[in-house]
């Protein structure tokens, strides 16, 4: 184990064929759980200073990688301007949890199931990616290939997440099914982001979490601008549901889950846009307006 | 192996152990205490609870290694000259205590509630978010719940 103080001594560790580790809250339980075993030499970056800071700047914010779920939910940035990340984060496991749990290790996890994918991808974030050969910028939604999957290379370390300045009257919501309130894995769950200019939709986005084998970005949306947003819930639903494929587990059967992921697409799209009319919705939506357990 | 401190309630103990280790095993069967509990050593249950830094954080699932040069606060760590924590004798006068499996998890759980609301009277959503990430499988929250809002209330 090689515990960081350096961006550079971490890449040249990465280069030298070291695995990244910052809270370890899905390495380690893969590791005790024995679905796959800790990489033979690790390098910690939990003490990356350059790593840990959220930082505003003229065209968005750039999360550091290892900042933690918990320092998002209480990030006033963050809660007002992309409060759809917030209300992801707030819903991951428990306090300790969120206290280890770092943004840039949820991303590189891979995971369909996780809650910061869909609101990343509907925020139109970026994923900064650093080797000692370079340093890249990708789409997020470009990052995951399958379940646990990235096109990072080896080499390559996710620095930072860079999330533009939304438009004026623009706002988003994460919502997601469960049946507890902790320590619980999306069953499904939607991500959306709204425009709405002078009554009207201007602009949607929609990202679907636990139904296909990456986080899914919803297209074929285009019937709703220049709707009211009243109007646009019955085609939300259907074209979320549409683009679902889900799998059965013990968790949900995959036709519930497609019937369902519909549901929390309309019901992220209801809370964006009210929010984008400026009514307050508290972080998480689950909790505000009684989604889920 | 790898060779390190770590400060455990204000002690530096000397550590020698693979770097694989999590902290539980290292707290327990190298330092020797025990007082935190393996639960279902999967970061669901909250019985191996402890702070680092302050924060709750489950030991079955963080790296002891990672731990070096932050201050980690275990049950045994909260009482004063033997004098018990006035949670712990909360705890035993509501009757939050069955089997006590998970009250070392859920008293750094309280501690940890505590030292976020800096001063101020946490509410009762903010004690049981608190408390989210431990389970008692004697199912004595009601109880629990009691004891935590008494220590914690102004």
């Amino acid at each position: 184990m090689i515990i960081a103080e350096t961006l550079e001594q971490a890449l040249e560790a990465l280069a030298a064929g070291a695995r990244p580790i910052a809270g370890g809250s899905d390495l380690v339980v893969a590791h005790r759980s024995g679905k796959a075993p800790l990489p033979a030499q690790l390098v910690a970056i939990d003490r990356l200073e350059e790593l840990s800071s959220i930082e505003q700047g003229e065209d968005g914010v750039r999360i550091g990688a290892v900042v933690n779920h918990a320092r998002l939910v209480t990030h006033p940035l963050i809660i007002d301007t992309y409060p759809s990340l917030a209300d992801a984060a707030a819903l991951v496991g428990s306090p300790a949890t969120r206290n280890v749990g770092t943004i840039g290790g949820n991303v590189m996890n891979g995971s369909p199931a996780m809650d910061t994918g869909a609101p990343l991808v509907v925020l139109g974030a970026k994923v900064a990616l650093q080797s000692t050969n370079g340093y890249r910028e990708i789409d997020v939604a470009d990052l995951w290939t399958g379940p646990g999957v990235t096109s990072a290379e080896p080499d390559e370390l996710c620095v930072a997440l860079s999330i533009p300045t939304p438009q004026a009257s623009t706002s988003s919501a994460y919502v997601r099914l469960e049946y507890r309130r902790a320590m619980e894995i999306a069953v499904v769950g939607a991500a959306c982001s709204v425009t709405l200019s002078e009554g009207v939709v201007s602009a949607i986005n929609i990202a679907l979490t636990a139904v296909a084998p990456t986080i899914v970005a919803v297209d074929g949306l285009e019937g709703a601008i220049g709707q009211p947003p009243q109007d646009v819930e019955a085609l939300v639903q259907s074209v979320a549901s549409e683009q679902a494929s889900p799998i059965s587990d013990l968790r949900a059967g995959a036709e519930y889950r497609r019937q369902m992921v519909g549901v929390m697409a309309k019901r992220s799209f209801a809370a964006a846009v009210a929010r984008a009319q400026g009514e307050a919705i508290a972080v998480p939506v689950n909790r505000s307006i009684g989604i889920g357990a | 192996m790898n060779s390190y401190n770590l400060s455990v309630n204000g002690t530096e103990y000397p550590v020698s152990a693979a770097a694989e280790r999590n902290l539980l095993s290292v707290l327990r069967e190298e330092i020797g205490l025990t007082g935190t509990k393996q639960g279902c050593d999967d970061c669901e249950c909250g019985a191996c609870m402890v702070l680092i830094d302050g924060q709750p954080v489950n030991s079955c699932s963080y790296l002891a290694v990672q731990a070096q040069g932050r201050p980690v606060t275990t049950v045994e760590g909260v009482t004063t000259n033997g004098e018990l924590h006035p949670l712990q004798k909360n705890l035993l006068e509501a009757g939050g205590v069955q089997c006590g499996f998970c009250t070392p998890g859920m008293i750094m759980s309280a501690l940890a509630i505590e030292k976020a609301s800096d001063g101020t009277e946490p509410s009762d959503e903010e004690i049981r978010i608190g408390l989210s990430g431990n389970l008692c499988r004697c199912t004595g929250y009601a109880k629990i719940l009691d004891a935590v809002k008494k220590t914690l209330s102004k």
